[in-house]
């Protein structure tokens, strides 16, 4: 069966989340993610959004940002985005998705600034709600584009933290979430080694190997011992997704 | 008493030179793009911006030369990428430099809250550990004095103005917004003075039968101006939708500072306001903005 590696990734996204769940959805695939698993094996999953939405059924059209109108129609709750940051704050949210583009081997993210921030070779965006979302989720799902340029050694910022530099870090700098428990990439899915806070390679998405990988990460890849292929799309998953998202605006 | 008045008069009396304006509030819908327009058009400079993502406005200000300091979460363009403007901005002083102090989405709120409750910061578990206060020194780090736990403090920001764009409104600046607020009250509390700009203007008894409704107290209003699809490109519930193609041609044309200038040229400069402004945008473009169904909530009954 045919599948683009963003539908890969939102079927993986999807399957992070867990029946009953209350899942900060973050932008762009975690949304189709949120929606895929709705309508699979996790239909008491409920979505918080932090424009200041909370929905228990997917929106009726692909978003291309939480705040769409589809997003607010049928909501649970349309408040304050304090309210929505206060719920993840006193540990209620049970994961988080953020996207980045450099992320490190302890799963920092950095959206902010390539070189010093003092005068950057590329200005990124900024946080917007990662940071809050990586530093107090109980888990975290990252989802990036795998490129050896985005995957280094060490951030150059820490917008998002993952385990700052290993074990025992969040501790000690007293973050209150858990930390990432997986990053799905266009080439891959790593988990987390919980005794040393460091990205171990769980599963390759078909047509790539563990030397692919290798070749497209800037870190010394460790492979997790029961390595396989990333189960790919269901042809139920696949309907589904392009259902959500015709015309291929995320997923093509 | 009547505040209503034109968009380019409460651009004049309200945000001068060197103010500190909170725009995009909301977030992703109700931004004001038509007062940000009519800043660009007046060349107002020396701003500082604030808000916690404002999608493409921030940019456009920026690439207009308008702004000195943005205070945000985030610069970009929501469902196209990276902000061109900000990036010449902040990487080479195109059209000129530019002080960022960063936030978080939470750290933005409890900002602004803190600035509405009058209070002297509010504490935070998030952005421990993260590089942000490194690049956003009004923060401080400390302890709490009741657990000992490592908290972050942040401290109030009370802006100049804010530019709220709602649903509807009284004369007045009695105005009901609805959808997800962001922190739009938090903005409207905070700030010293509110520029109202509403999809319609309504009778005052519209506003008090639901008063659970209204975003803040209208003797913070200083203005309120009447202005149809003045979010557009962004959306306003129950009056039309995101024009998403508008963002990703915005994100293709200012890829250069050149093309910045033209996309100024045509949708800014060179349209004299947002009538003139809708006409470009044209009739059928409009007409595929437009609610496909109309979803109304149940009356509530405030009787006694």
């Amino acid at each position: 069966m045919d599948f683009s590696p963003q539908e890969i990734m939102v079927a993986a996204a999807a399957r992070e989340i867990r029946d009953g769940e209350i899942v900060f959805t973050g932008m762009r695939l975690p949304l189709i993610a949120f929606a895929l698993a709705k309508q699979t094996h996790a239909p008491r999953a409920i979505g918080l959004f932090e424009c200041g939405l909370v929905r228990d059924t997917p929106a009726p059209e692909l978003l291309y940002t939480m705040g769409d109108p589809p997003n607010i129609a049928g909501a649970l709750w349309a408040t304050r985005m304090i309210n929505i940051m206060g719920l993840l704050q006193q540990g209620a949210v049970d994961l988080g998705f953020i996207g980045g583009a450099e992320l490190d081997r302890f799963g920092n993210l950095n959206t902010s600034y390539l070189g010093s921030p003092e005068s950057p070779q590329t200005k990124l965006p900024g946080s917007g709600g990662a940071a809050d979302i990586a530093g107090l989720s109980r888990r975290l799902v990252v989802i990036m584009p795998h490129e050896r340029r985005r995957l280094v050694e060490r951030v150059d910022y820490i917008t998002s933290p993952g385990f700052g530099s290993g074990r025992g870090w969040r501790e000690r700098v007293g973050l209150r979430g858990g930390g990432p428990g997986a990053i799905i990439t266009t080439l891959c899915v790593f988990g987390f080694d919980a005794s040393k806070g460091e990205a171990v390679l769980r599963s390759y998405h078909p047509g790539q190997s563990v030397a692919s990988v290798r070749a497209e990460t800037g870190w010394d890849l460790r492979v997790g011992k029961d390595v396989r292929k990333t189960d790919p799309p269901t042809a139920e998953e696949l309907a589904i997704i392009r259902r959500l998202d015709p015309e291929g605006f995320w997923t093509r | 008493m009547s505040k209503l008045t034109t968009m380019g008069d409460a651009v004049e009396r309200f945000v001068p030179r060197a103010s500190s304006v909170v725009m995009g509030a909301a977030l992703e819908s109700l931004i004001p793009f038509a007062a940000g327009h009519e800043l660009i058009r007046r060349q107002v400079r020396d701003l500082t911006l604030i808000g916690p993502i404002s999608d493409i406005l921030f940019d456009q200000l920026i690439g207009a030369g308008c702004v000195r300091k943005v205070v945000a979460a985030w610069v970009g363009n929501v469902s196209a990428g990276l902000g061109h403007n900000y990036r010449r901005a902040c990487e080479q002083g195109i059209p000129q430099r530019l002080e960022v102090i960063d936030h978080s989405n939470f750290t933005i709120s409890l900002a602004l809250l803190a600035g509405g409750l009058g209070a002297p910061y509010l504490p935070t578990y998030s952005l421990l550990g993260t590089d942000i206060p490194k690049t956003n020194p009004t923060f401080r780090r400390s302890r709490s004095p009741f657990g000992g736990e490592k908290i972050l403090l942040v401290p109030p920001l009370q802006p100049d103005v804010a530019i709220l764009h709602v649903q509807r409104s009284d004369e007045d600046g009695n105005a009901h917004a609805w959808g997800n607020l962001g922190i739009s009250e938090e903005a409207a509390l905070a700030s010293r003075r509110v520029i109202i700009v509403a999809e319609e203007i309504v009778p005052r008894s519209v506003i008090v039968s639901d008063p659970n409704r209204v975003l803040a107290p209208s003797f913070k209003v200083c203005a309120v101006v009447c202005e149809p699809y003045g979010a557009h490109p962004s959306p306003a519930q129950g009056y039309y939708n995101r024009d998403h193609e508008y963002y990703h041609d915005y994100h293709r044309w200012t890829q250069t500072a050149e093309g910045n200038a033209e996309w100024i040229g045509a949708w800014v400069a060179g349209v004299k306001d947002r009538a003139a402004y809708l006409e470009k945008l044209g009739r059928d473009r409009r007409q595929a903005l437009r609610l496909k169904e109309h979803r109304y909530a149940a009356p509530v009954d405030y009787g006694y």
